[in-house]
């Protein structure tokens, strides 16, 4: 792909997303052409440290996001604590509080969903570790728009709930081990 | 979903929304679509309507519907002393600056059910500024002002509340504000004796006066770029020369096309001052 690679990554994580997520991101390299999103559930009291540990770890920039945080390629966007993040179009980001969904704001379902309905088939939905069932809709709803869809092997997630669950609801997603999912991404990026 | 299909659901959406305009005056047509859409499709499936165009032909006929739409459309979440640090930078930072002035005004936009209101008089009232202050608390929802104005909470929120309070540098206890009974808490009256409830819509109504600080704290969220500005442009002009603004946790003045209007107070709390310019 080259810098005019059209379309995005989103990846939700739950409990173990830490160390999933520090086997894919730090090794993306600087040129990576798509926008990232990031969906972990932290708790909702306190101020979220992911972005500011990626963006230390990681060649690319990575961001908490707040409110019509404009997208581009190659910048990491975690969801901030306490909100649902979704896509107004493929430059623009909106945050919501409405109620939390499957105890959880943010809700990964939500931005998957949201996402899917603005890249289509452009976009790479991930499910990786998680102690429960959030994301299995919204990587069904990538699914259905035509997008590509990546869960993490349950045998060597630290909580197999959340990837389990979601193959269940996406029987045609490609099962990968969190090397794969690393070499699938870089694979996609020039 | 086709491409096809999601644009007729589109175009439901935009003449749902002219009719609520044109029937009612509510006017949501440049909130942020993505939400919008997500509402909009829980009232068709949790009310049994199959498609938006359904709900539209009630709407239009049926003046209750109005009600149970708002409900759906204006997202009414929200806590006493939510984000804790906000409220202690307003006690630590902007409160020296308001003692300055013999009388205040305070307007708290989109005040919801009132929980934002009420940590901001109990903090004025323990820093001293509760007398010398009038607070106007608006929204768009009536059944929000209403419960705004009951002042009525669900007992078991009270801790969450309680904690919030001590966190924003409470000086007091947070159940001398309150009685409570039958699961309920009921804020004291007097807390409501400087407070004026009003229906006023950031969308299509106009500035009502000089305020000395304006909270509008996750409200805008909810609007497109373009609302957004007209928003913030109410807000400038409430605003005199070093009046305050603040916004939500994760809202900001950077996409603001009166960004320049303001200068950043406390930046962490998106807290802004008004600039002379
Ligand atoms: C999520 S609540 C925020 C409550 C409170 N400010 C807080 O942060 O805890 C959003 C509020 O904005 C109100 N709202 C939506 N559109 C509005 C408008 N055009 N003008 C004024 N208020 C509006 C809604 O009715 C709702 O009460």
């Amino acid at each position: 792909m080259t810098s005019t690679a059209k379309g995005a990554v989103i990846i939700g994580a739950s409990a173990g997303a830490l160390e999933a997520l520090s086997l894919i991101l730090p090794a993306l390299p600087a040129t990576f052409p798509l926008p990232i999103f990031v969906i972990v559930h932290v708790p909702p009291h306190k101020p979220s440290v992911l972005a500011d540990i990626f963006n230390a770890k990681c060649r690319l920039r990575a961001i908490e996001v707040e409110d019509k945080e404009p997208i581009e390629p190659g910048v990491i966007y975690f969801a901030p604590p306490n909100y649902h993040m979704l896509f107004e179009d493929q430059s623009s980001l909106a945050l919501s509080n409405e109620d939390e969904v499957l105890f959880s704001r943010p809700s990964i379902d939500v931005a998957f969903e949201s996402a899917a309905e603005v890249w289509g088939a452009e976009l790479i939905g991930i499910i990786l570790t998680g102690a429960n069932q959030d994301g299995a809709r919204g990587l069904q709803a990538i699914s259905k728009a035509g997008g590509t869809v990546i869960v993490q092997n349950p045998e060597d997630a630290y909580a197999k709930a959340m990837p389990e669950t979601a193959i269940a609801f996406s029987p045609q997603a490609q099962v990968l081990s969190i090397a794969d999912i690393s070499a699938y991404l870089m694979s996609n990026s020039g | 979903m086709t491409e096809a299909f999601e644009k007729v659901e589109d175009i439901e959406i935009r003449l749902l929304l002219e009719a609520l305009y044109h029937r009612y005056h509510y006017d949501f047509r440049s909130y942020a679509m993505s939400s919008v859409r997500r509402r909009l499709r829980q009232v068709r499936d949790n009310l049994g309507f199959a498609t938006i165009s359904a709900m539209q032909e009630r709407v239009l006929h049926d003046p209750q519907m109005l009600p149970i739409m708002l409900r759906y459309l204006t997202v009414q979440v929200s806590e006493m002393f939510r984000d804790p640090s906000y409220f202690r930078a307003i006690r630590e930072t902007v409160v020296p600056h308001l003692r300055t002035y013999p009388s205040l005004k305070v307007w708290i936009a989109g005040c919801s059910t009132g929980e934002e209101l009420y940590s901001l008089v109990i903090l004025f009232r323990e820093e001293g500024l509760e007398e010398r202050t009038l607070f106007y608390a608006t929204d768009i929802n009536p059944e929000a002002l209403a419960q705004a104005e009951a002042g009525v909470y669900e007992l078991e929120r009270m801790r969450l509340f309680t904690e919030n309070h001590r966190q924003a540098g409470g000086k007091t206890s947070l159940s001398d504000y309150y009685h409570s009974g039958y699961n309920r808490c009921v804020l004291d009256k007097s807390l409501r004796r400087n407070v004026v409830f009003s229906d006023h819509s950031l969308v299509t109504d106009q500035v009502f006066g000089e305020m000395h600080l304006v909270s509008c704290r996750n409200v805008m969220i909810y609007f497109d770029r373009v609302l957004q500005d007209r928003a913030v442009g109410l807000f400038k002009d409430s605003l005199p020369r070093n009046a305050f603004l603040g916004l939500g946790a994760k809202e900001s003045l950077r996409f603001s096309e009166h960004a320049d209007a303001f200068r950043d107070f406390v930046r962490e709390e998106k807290i802004y001052q008004r600039t002379g310019s």
